[in-house]
């Protein structure tokens, strides 16, 4: 027999289960606000029935114990036996928390339960068992029959019409009888009408069966028990101990008459009806619950991948074709097989960035329970908008940009939005808006979170900033300006830190976490009508957009996006500020030069700054001047991580391959800025 | 020729244990994710057993069967529900709609195998 190794379906219902329980939860989230919507309580009750069901195929029986449970209460909600409360949509909600978490722990082979999950358990249980009750079990604790195993049995069987047409084979029941003991069988064939009547899908006979042996009567209820209501039956304990070999005679001589007023109960028993297993106490301490990274990828853009392989293809056999016997008259049709190459290779690698694009979705979907609960704690009313939720993007950026927008949505909820009060006060709308906003721009994805609330308060920003020394005076700063401080490290508005925004985490790290995804932030404020802070990322982490440099006999490539503008600079702009640190005027302001050859290290390469070409790079909302010997040109840089094949360089942020084979480093700006700031600071 | 098996599930873990099972085994399996996407397939070709899902989108497993039973050349073609034990209801609603019998979830590869078995005699 075939041994089927069911771990090999595990992420698969690991990805489905947690995609359901977001489907839930959503579900919920609408249940609450516009009261019990018949489809979305079939959308939660297939959410749960189908995790259930997985759980028990897959071995994780408590995860199938406590969604049965929870499934119990559902059906309730369904058949209308148990009203929608705000309680009832909160403890569902607080199931699918609990799942999400059970998950988290098998996926990462802990047990899946834990004393919340066993408590939580326990409310649903209360809950099922006081007011308007539904029957408690699913399962009628049922009292199989207990029968000896023993005599012979004489059975009446009658097809009804459509018990052919159903599928079922009397002749296969007939095997199957055969094997639990000595089978006779008489068949009554009186009922065949004349063959110009005989309608092929319909059964005309009826049978007496005799079977002999140690045979449990569950056991012939269990051959018939999908012939249930398509036939007549009768099945009883042969009254003679007649031994078997005389069966083969009728039963009842006049059978038909016999049989038809034969009643075709069943018994059908439900072979070892399932006990929830108990749920075992296991304590996993914070286990490190690592994603595993695999991605469900439509297949539309898996069979665009397979054309343009199939181009490729095309394209390299032509090109081969012409090698062979190759000849100056034929340039023109080597170019443009060059041509289509490059065309080929350009699309493929588009198709190949495409499957690590996901919808943002993905993030958003989390927010709406996030600012149900967050406002209720609060005493706000708002009103979540999600715009642009097909925007695609990079896996890697979609798991990572969650915790900012998380940290901006609870910052926006907690101290943006006034209270429903102030809000009356202030002649506002008592529920604002919050809206979250996802766009393609250029090449960049851009991510608004937007309020409709009291907006940054400047005096408040400016107090703390030259309280932390940040600045020394707000006089001449525009309101954009100040708000921007809220990015610098170490900065916190909150007077009183709430449990909610107060995590210790700050401004600077949503900045710092944004950075870090070649991506950046600004807010933009108006007192009484609301903020907007707006992310700006790459589509890709994997590819940029480079200029190429020389420094010395070495290539670097310093993304396009950190670059303001390059130029040659003339002695008259630079101020030496001692031990080989020089600085230069750039319009307005004084940039420190950071020449590139003593960070990296490089020989031959140009030392004084009016002799190179100096690169006015902006990273981490300051500027520097970059000294390279030469620029060498733009392009696209496949981003080659120098981690997995080195180590982390300070100031690189990876390394590519040239055209020409050769390697050139990728400058990490915003830490070079970073450094050299800090060294001006010194 | 080996028998041909349709597998109606939404649940791409159960499809996959299914068809994998069956195939492992030497049938040879199709797939559809909801009772709308199993009709269609059903109608597109003949097949020697149908395996349908009760809780699915778009088109539940019952209303499926019922549909397929209609489709010509499926009268008398087995056609299964797979149903769990605490859903006795859906068995006999299964079988009022034309379904040849049920497999009860969760059950393993080989419940799985010997009920398909049972059914091609």
């Amino acid at each position: 027999m075939s041994q089927v190794d069911l771990r090999q379906f595990h992420q698969t219902f690991f990805d489905e289960s947690l995609e359901g329980l977001d489907a839930m939860e959503s579900a919920l989230l609408k249940l609450d606000s516009d009261a019990a919507d018949a489809e979305l309580v079939n959308t939660i009750f297939r959410a749960a029935h189908s995790i259930k069901g997985g759980s028990a195929t897959f071995g994780f029986q408590e995860i199938a114990a406590f969604t049965h449970v929870a499934e119990e209460l559902l059906d309730g909600v369904r058949s209308g036996k148990r009203a929608v409360t705000v309680d009832v949509v909160e403890l569902l909600l607080r199931c699918v928390d609990a799942l999400r978490s059970m998950f988290a722990r098998v996926r990462v082979g802990a047990a899946s339960a834990d004393p919340a999950s066993d408590g939580l358990l326990d409310e649903l249980r209360q809950h099922l068992s006081v007011g308007t009750a539904i029957a408690t079990s699913a399962q009628a604790t049922h009292t199989p029959l207990i029968d000896d195993a023993s005599s012979d049995w004489e059975i009446l069987f009658r097809a009804k019409p459509g018990l052919l047409r159903a599928g079922n084979d009397p002749l296969r029941m007939f095997r199957e009888l055969a094997q639990l003991g000595e089978l006779g069988v008489h068949a009554h064939v009186q009922g065949i009408p004349v063959l110009d009547q005989i309608d092929p899908e319909q059964c005309y006979l009826a049978w007496d069966l005799r079977l002999a042996g140690t045979v449990k009567r569950q056991q012939i209820d269990a051959v018939f028990e999908w012939a249930e209501g398509d036939c007549e039956l009768v099945i009883a304990r042969q009254a003679s101990a007649a031994p078997a070999a005389n069966a083969a005679r009728p039963l009842a001589a006049a059978a038909g008459t016999t049989i038809a007023s034969a009643s075709c109960d069943l018994v059908t028993t439900s072979p070892g009806a399932d006990k929830p297993t108990p749920l075992r106490h296991e304590n996993v301490t914070g286990s490190a619950v690592a994603e595993s990274g695999s991605i469900r990828v439509n297949i539309d853009k898996v069979d665009a991948l397979i054309n343009m392989v199939g181009e490729l293809v095309i394209t390299q056999s032509m090109l081969g074709q012409l090698g062979e016997h190759f000849e100056a008259s034929r340039l023109e049709a080597l170019r443009a097989g060059l041509n289509q190459l490059e065309r080929n290779t350009r699309e493929l690698q588009e198709s190949v960035m495409r499957i690590r694009m996901l919808p943002i979705s993905f993030v958003f979907q989390r927010f709406p329970r996030l600012v149900r609960d967050l406002s209720l704690k609060l005493g706000k009313q708002v009103n979540l908008e999600l715009h642009g939720e097909q925007t695609e993007l990079d896996k890697t950026v979609l798991e990572k940009i969650g915790d900012p927008l998380v940290h901006l949505v609870r910052n926006a909820v907690d101290h943006g939005f006034e209270t429903p009060e102030r809000r009356v006060a202030a002649g506002k709308n008592p529920t604002g808006t919050l809206r979250l906003d996802a766009f393609h721009q250029g090449g960049n994805i851009t991510v608004e979170v937007s309020d409709d609330g009291a907006g940054l308060n400047r005096d408040a920003i400016a107090r703390k900033a030259i309280e932390r020394g940040l600045i020394a005076s707000a006089d001449g700063l525009s309101d954009d300006e100040v708000a921007e401080l809220i990015f610098q490290p170490g900065f916190s508005t909150a007077e009183a830190t709430t449990d909610l925004s107060g995590r210790g985490v700050g401004m600077d790290v949503v900045r710092r976490n944004v950075n870090e995804l070649r991506g950046s932030v600004a807010v933009q404020t108006k007192a009484g009508s609301g903020s907007v802070f707006t992310i700006t990322l790459p589509l890709t982490l994997a590819i940029i957009d480079g200029l190429t440099a020389a420094v010395g006999n070495e290539s670097y490539i310093v993304p396009l996006v950190a670059v303001v503008e390059s130029l040659q600079i003339k002695r008259a702009q630079i101020t030496r500020l001692g031990a080989g640190r020089e600085v230069f005027r750039f319009r307005e302001e004084v940039l420190p030069i950071i020449p590139l050859h003593t960070v990296f290290g490089c020989r031959g390469a140009v030392s004084d700054p009016c002799d190179g070409i100096v690169i006015v790079v902006e990273g981490d909302g300051a500027r520097a001047g970059l000294l390279v010997d030469a620029l060498l040109g733009q392009q696209q840089a496949v981003i080659k991580s120098l981690e997995t094949h080195y180590q982390r360089v300070q100031g690189l942020s990876g390394a590519t391959i040239l055209g020409d084979g050769s390697i050139a480093l990728i400058v990490d700006v915003a830490g070079l800025v970073r450094l050299a700031h800090r060294k001006q600071a010194a | 020729m080996s028998k041909k098996i349709l597998v109606v599930d939404d649940s791409a873990s159960m499809r996959g244990m299914v068809s994998f099972t069956l195939k492992g085994a030497g049938f040879e399996v199709k797939e559809a994710e909801d009772g709308v996407a199993g009709v269609d397939a059903a109608a597109a070709e003949p097949f020697d057993v149908v395996l349908a899902d009760v809780n699915m989108p778009r088109m539940d497993g019952i209303s499926m069967v019922r549909e397929i039973r209609k489709l010509p050349g499926y009268s008398g073609v087995p056609i299964l529900v797979l149903t769990t034990e605490s859903h006795q209801e859906k068995k006999q609603e299964g079988k009022a709609a034309g379904a040849t019998g049920w497999l009860v979830k969760p059950f393993d590869p080989e419940q799985l195998l010997a009920t398909v078995r049972r059914v091609l005699g």
